[in-house]
């Protein structure tokens, strides 16, 4: 009797993440030696040095902490303790708004850049020469121009999502195979009407890659981004935490980070498969 | 000056010579008792006081004619004829209401560390909102961002290392902008703490080659420690490493083995302690009993666009500086801001930070209720001192009018009067001397002490 390789995938799924969960739990128990200390001294002392407690919490620890979270996600305690899930809501705010305005710029000018040679030729050293600038660097430099921490960041989440956009609906266009535009040309279809209606089409799988790895790239930097200017968001989350010496809500919000990343990508994953079209 | 004199009693004089909180009789009988008067018991009172007496003494110029008045009638039925004809509840109240702030609404950052003790305290004890502010305390994730963000206007004012104001008006660093000190935040409160591997090695002599933390380039960190290793004839510049670093990343750090020790806040020290990774080596108070550390600054622009917001902020920050120096109060404070939503720390961290009972790290409890202290008048000699430092160690080049720029950043004057109006008592001297490692700085003569120096920056 032979089982479904997804069935078959799922079982060494599960048994991979018991074994890890089961490692982490064993190496993080308490096995430092405690050292003798009067109970007065004791008392102003934290787990770590009083019962040899590891510094890193074990997955029991995460397990208790994650629920305390998950059952009240939307508490706010003031301008800075918010729930979980306001500070999600934060950061995707602002990746979906440095997106969406990326998304305007580089899909026209890369259609632009697609059709024209010229344009694609004059432009190409400045892209070459943008694109691989880390977003973090541009921080400082957004920071000190921009001068509103809030719009910095949706700022640096716009210009580090531009380019593999821009890029792959350049590309995109430009691969668009020339029987089809032919046949479009001797139709007598106008050009705009040839853009919208054979190009597009054509194009757009390419152009969807192009958006789903910027989204990715959006969800790094965000993180990286609020913990370096701070106020709100997951990332801010994490450095708040951390001020705090606070591993366990260290690895949730790694956790959680993680998952909203798949989804923000299974979603463009989705629509790049709506689009695309057997040949 | 006798401001808040009782203009009803018949045996006080009316005239200037009871002591500046009004409290006492003579100056004299003020100086016997404690440094601070006991305050009024509310605001209200106090502000009644003023008006009665300001009515008092115009109705009666000659003082024999009023205590003979009092005298013959008994102060109640003195308040009572005055009070028909001159309404003196209505002009309790005009004064008290010293000039309505321009804006409200106003966003204070703060770095999470006990220093910030009165900034954040102000908030959920209610020190802003008694003042007529509604303050939002901005937890902020670093000295660099705090600057920026106040010198961007994200702020109106912040919690800023005490030598930071004078270095953004200095163009240190950043632009120059003119920023300007009300109070200082607190003094003391910061330590020394070695990894748990150097607990033998307690002679700063040995310490060759290690590694060291600091919060800040512009900080009293770096200033008291590399004042603390030169006295034991260790170059900070070349026989040890400084790095900047975040606190939090200083017990990280710590426990990984890549510092050797940091000079940083106590409640960092104490967290280090907490956590079983280090030992308090000595309090910064050791090396500088009353230094300075962090303070509340705000940009010259600011206080000129908002004169009366500025004029209420440093009225609550001086309050709740008063009420933090209280031994009494410190465990109420601990639990204040001990939140996520303020320091975001463990409470028993901040209650030994706080009432200077705490764990050496070596098994000892050693107990110094001056650990960590709160006193907001901003010496402009501290400025002074801060300014020789800076060019001790080669941040400033050049020459300095030490007096110009202290005089400058650090608001002796306009604190003092905004202290003696609360009933306070503020020093009449915006200068004095201290010693700092048993060494005696006077602020006159600011050359000779930089030049005293054997270790420095050639500069």
């Amino acid at each position: 009797m032979t089982f479904s390789l997804r069935f078959r995938a799922a079982i060494v799924s599960i048994a991979l993440f018991v074994a890890f969960i089961g490692i982490w739990h064993i190496a993080t128990r308490g096995t430092a030696t405690v050292a003798t200390m009067t109970p007065e001294y004791a008392k102003l002392m934290g787990l770590t040095a009083t019962q040899g407690k590891s510094a890193m919490p074990g997955p029991l620890d995460v397990g208790a902490k994650l629920w305390e979270h998950l059952k009240r996600p939307f508490y706010d305690n003031g301008p800075n303790d918010k729930g979980l899930g306001i500070q999600l809501g934060y950061s995707i705010a602002r990746v979906g708004l440095g997106y969406f305005l990326a998304v305007i710029v580089a899909i026209p000018l890369g259609f632009l850049i697609g059709m024209s040679p010229l344009i694609n030729k004059a432009l190409d050293p400045f892209i070459q020469v943008l694109k691989p600038i880390s977003p973090l660097a541009w921080m400082p430099l957004a920071l000190y121009t921009i001068k509103d921490s809030s719009i910095s960041a949706i700022f640096v989440i716009f210009i580090c999502s531009v380019w593999p956009m821009l890029l792959n609906t350049a590309f995109g266009v430009a691969a668009v195979r020339k029987e089809w535009i032919n046949v479009a040309r001797t139709l007598e279809v106008g050009t705009v009407r040839r853009a919208f209606t054979v190009i597009l089409p054509a194009a757009a799988p390419t152009i969807l890659t192009g958006m789903r790895i910027s989204i990715g790239i959006a969800w790094l930097v965000i993180v990286a981004a609020e913990m370096l200017v701070g106020g709100t968001g997951i990332g801010y989350f994490v450095w708040n935490e951390w001020n705090n010496l606070s591993i366990t809500n260290v690895i949730i919000a790694i956790l959680l980070i993680g998952i909203v990343g798949m989804l923000l990508d299974q979603i463009l994953a989705r629509f790049t498969r709506m689009v695309t079209f057997p040949e | 000056m006798s401001t808040f004199d009782d203009p009803f009693d018949a045996d006080r004089a009316l005239s200037r010579s009871g002591c500046v909180c009004g409290q006492h009789r003579s100056a004299a009988e003020h100086e016997t008792l404690a440094l601070r008067c006991e305050p009024v018991e509310s605001e209200q009172k106090r502000y009644e006081g003023v008006v009665a007496s300001a009515v008092v003494r115009a109705m009666f110029p000659r003082d024999a004619a009023r205590r003979a008045f009092l005298k013959s009638v008994g102060a109640a039925t003195a308040l009572a004829a005055i009070s028909q004809f001159f309404p003196l509840k209505t002009a309790t109240e005009a004064f008290a209401e010293a000039g309505t702030p321009e804006k409200k609404d106003l966003k204070v950052g703060f770095i999470p560390i006990t220093c910030a003790t009165p900034i954040i305290m102000a908030a959920p004890l209610g020190f802003y909102a008694k003042y007529g502010l509604n303050v939002e305390v901005v937890k902020t994730a670093g000295w660099a961002v705090i600057r920026d963000k106040t010198i961007n206007k994200e702020y109106d004012a912040s919690h800023m290392l005490a030598p930071m104001p004078i270095a953004i008006s200095l163009g240190l660093g950043a632009t120059a902008i003119p920023f300007a000190v009300p109070a200082i935040e607190n003094i003391n409160g910061q330590g020394i703490v070695l990894a748990m591997k150097h607990k033998d090695k307690r002679d700063p002599r040995d310490w060759k080659g290690m590694k060291f933390a600091i919060p800040f380039d512009y900080s009293m960190h770096n200033y008291l420690l590399r004042y603390y290793l030169a006295e034991h004839g260790l170059d900070p510049d070349t026989d040890v490493q400084l790095r900047s670093v975040p606190p939090p990343e200083m017990v990280a750090n710590l426990r990984a083995d890549n510092i050797d020790g940091f000079l940083a806040p106590d409640n960092i020290c104490q967290r280090a302690i907490f956590d079983g990774v280090g030992f308090m080596h000595l309090l910064s108070k050791e090396i500088w009993d009353g230094h300075p550390c962090c303070s509340f600054a705000a940009s010259r622009e600011f206080i000129t666009t908002s004169p009366n917001s500025f004029a209420a902020l440093t009225r609550a920050i001086v309050d709740a500086t008063a009420y933090a120096s209280k031994a009494e109060n410190r465990k109420q404070i601990a639990e204040a801001i001990a939140p996520a939503n303020y320091i975001n720390a463990p409470v028993t961290v901040l209650e030994q930070v706080l009432t200077g009972t705490y764990a050496d790290g070596l098994g000892g409890v050693k107990t110094d209720a001056r650990r960590v202290d709160f006193d907001p008048f901003p010496w402009q000699s501290f400025a002074v001192w801060m300014l020789t430092q800076m060019k001790r160690w080669g941040q400033i080049k050049g020459d300095v009018d030490y007096k110009a720029v202290a005089e400058q950043v650090y608001l002796a004057t306009d604190t003092r009067k905004v202290m003696a109006e609360m009933g306070l008592t503020p020093p009449q001297a915006s200068y004095k001397s201290f010693s700092v490692m048993g060494k005696t700085f006077d602020p006159a003569t600011p050359d000779d002490y930089l030049a005293s120096f054997k270790i420095r920056k050639a500069s």
